[in-house]
């Protein structure tokens, strides 16, 4: 199936969705796709209890109302195709030949997941990723949970995960607790966000809310039972049968980086004031292009729906708002800034690369991230190094690399539809 | 893509049958089918859905004869049939 689009967003979250209304309204033939079977990206995630948010409902509500917008969920991009055109697979549909005049990025950040001794046993997830199958319609009630890593993602996974029954018996904030004041002192400047904070921490008394800590082991028979945390100097072992634990976000730069875009020193998209990326026709917004949460990829998004419809609105109220999350991103980054407990090493036999089996001693003895990947498989597994990549680079600071095409295990079939169209650049 | 609220579905996972409400992940539903699991490891070990975002790759399941689908950004259908190779 062939298909052309004047512009083409990828990944429907806050930035994508915001980006097609501003393109549609404009007159452009708009094609959102995104992986997840519900629009809404992570920080709108919807499930069977949990309707969708207020903002989302209203964006979606704006584009199902637009005559050319086109929406399509379960679809990944699988490669790409020249000239400006993509290879996608759809759950629904199969493999797909899209075509687009220009392209906006929006493919948002996963979490940075670190690993400690025992994290590959059933019950421990990353914290957004307990929030996102709690959302998803995992049972937890009744469960002890211990929400762990780094950042407000930590607060947002507790207020989820409490609304739902379980017991949360300890937060564990890498951050130190003098760094987190400062922090809390400084959302006076976005008083939503303030606001945001009471709401998630409400009946904090009580909680285990423990600041420069660090989970360094969990143990269990099968699954989780018990884990180890690291508070200042002391070790503490409680009883729990889940650990969620997440460093931060990492941006998702897999396509833009196959496409030629430059990225920053942060690793994420390098965009300039118009949210174009280095390579003609090419857009990005949201957390792609750093992470700022989920107002500032509303505006960003915006601005490169505005950007691809040649549309010339006065952009400068959009860019002062843009202005404002951006200082407020850069105090997040600065207060949840993985500290050296949180870097440091695990024991040589915890598995770094959980598709290979691969160790800590066997990838710390390489040289660099290649070097890893030709002796002992390391990142050469179904998840391309996603996982196990962004860890070897906060432990090793190594250069990684970016998953090659086909992006994502796809079918035969799909790979097929290919055949017409040499891939514009492999590695 | 919505579903209307209290809505059932019915799926197969290991031969085990489970009825979920609608637009339930099929990660959810092998937890309320009460496996352990999604699958297990080059040395033997099981896992479960780690990223729960589409990432990770641990909850990879068989849906529908489809190998490898994950589990995480797959919503439940009535008469779907889930295969795993975790632990019972």
């Amino acid at each position: 199936m062939n298909q052309h689009y004047d512009v083409v967003v990828v990944g429907a979250g806050p930035a994508g969705l915001n980006a097609a209304r501003a393109a549609a309204q404009a007159g452009a033939r708009v094609a959102v796709f995104d992986d997840n079977p519900r629009v809404g990206g992570q920080v709108w995630r919807q499930g069977p209890r949990h309707a969708p948010q207020a903002p989302l409902r209203e964006v979606h509500a704006a584009l199902q109302g637009l005559p050319d917008v086109t929406l399509l969920s379960s679809v990944r991009v699988v490669g790409l195709l020249a000239p400006r055109a993509l290879l996608v697979e759809s759950a629904e549909h199969g493999g797909m030949r899209v075509s687009y005049g220009q392209l906006i990025l929006a493919t948002g950040a996963r979490e940075r997941l670190l690993p400690f001794a025992g994290w590959t046993l059933p019950g421990v997830t990353g914290a957004g990723a307990l929030q996102a199958l709690i959302k998803g319609g995992t049972p937890v009630r009744g469960e002890r949970i211990v929400i762990a890593g780094s950042g407000p993602l930590l607060l947002a996974s507790l207020a989820t995960a409490r609304a739902a029954g379980a017991q949360v018996v300890a937060v564990v904030e890498q951050a130190s607790a003098s760094s987190l004041t400062r922090f809390v002192a400084s959302l006076t400047a976005t008083p939503s966000k303030l606001l945001q904070a009471a709401q998630l921490t409400r009946g904090f008394a009580g909680l285990r809310y423990w600041t420069g800590s660090v989970v360094r082991e969990a143990r269990g028979a099968g699954r989780v039972e018990q884990v180890t945390i690291l508070r200042g100097e002391r070790q503490i072992t409680l009883a729990c049968d889940r650990i969620a634990c997440g460093y931060g976000l990492v941006p998702n730069v897999t396509l833009a980086q196959a496409l030629g875009c430059a990225l920053d020193e942060r690793g994420a998209v390098r965009v300039d004031d118009r949210q174009r990326t280095s390579v003609e026709g090419v857009l990005a917004a949201g957390e792609c292009t750093g992470i700022g949460g989920m107002e500032l990829a509303r505006v960003e998004g915006e601005i490169a729906g505005h950007v691809v419809s040649g549309a010339t609105p006065d952009l400068s109220t959009l860019r002062v708002q843009r202005s404002r999350w951006q200082r407020f991103a850069q105090r997040v980054e600065d207060t949840f800034a993985p500290g050296e407990a949180a870097r440091a090493l695990p024991s040589d036999d915890t598995v770094l690369c959980r598709c290979e089996d691969v160790t800590i001693g066997e990838v710390r003895v390489c040289r660099e991230w290649r070097d890893a990947k030709l002796h002992t498989r390391c990142g050469m597994g179904a998840c391309q190094g996603r996982v196990c990549g962004a860890a070897a680079r906060t432990y090793f600071g190594w250069q990684t690399t970016q998953p090659r095409p086909p992006f994502h295990p796809a079918q035969i079939g799909t790979l097929i539809q290919a055949v017409d169209h040499e891939p514009a650049s492999t590695e | 893509m919505s579903s209307r609220t209290g809505e059932r579905v019915r799926l197969t996972i290991d031969a085990r049958t489970v009825e979920v409400e609608a637009g339930t992940l099929v990660v959810a539903a092998l937890v309320i089918a009460g496996l352990r699991g999604t699958r297990t490891s080059v040395n033997g070990q099981p896992r479960a859905a780690l990223c729960g975002m589409g990432i990770c790759q641990e909850c990879r399941v068989t849906i529908d004869g489809r190998a490898h689908a994950l589990a995480c950004q797959t919503a439940c259908r009535d008469g779907q049939i889930i295969q795993t190779t975790g632990p019972a």
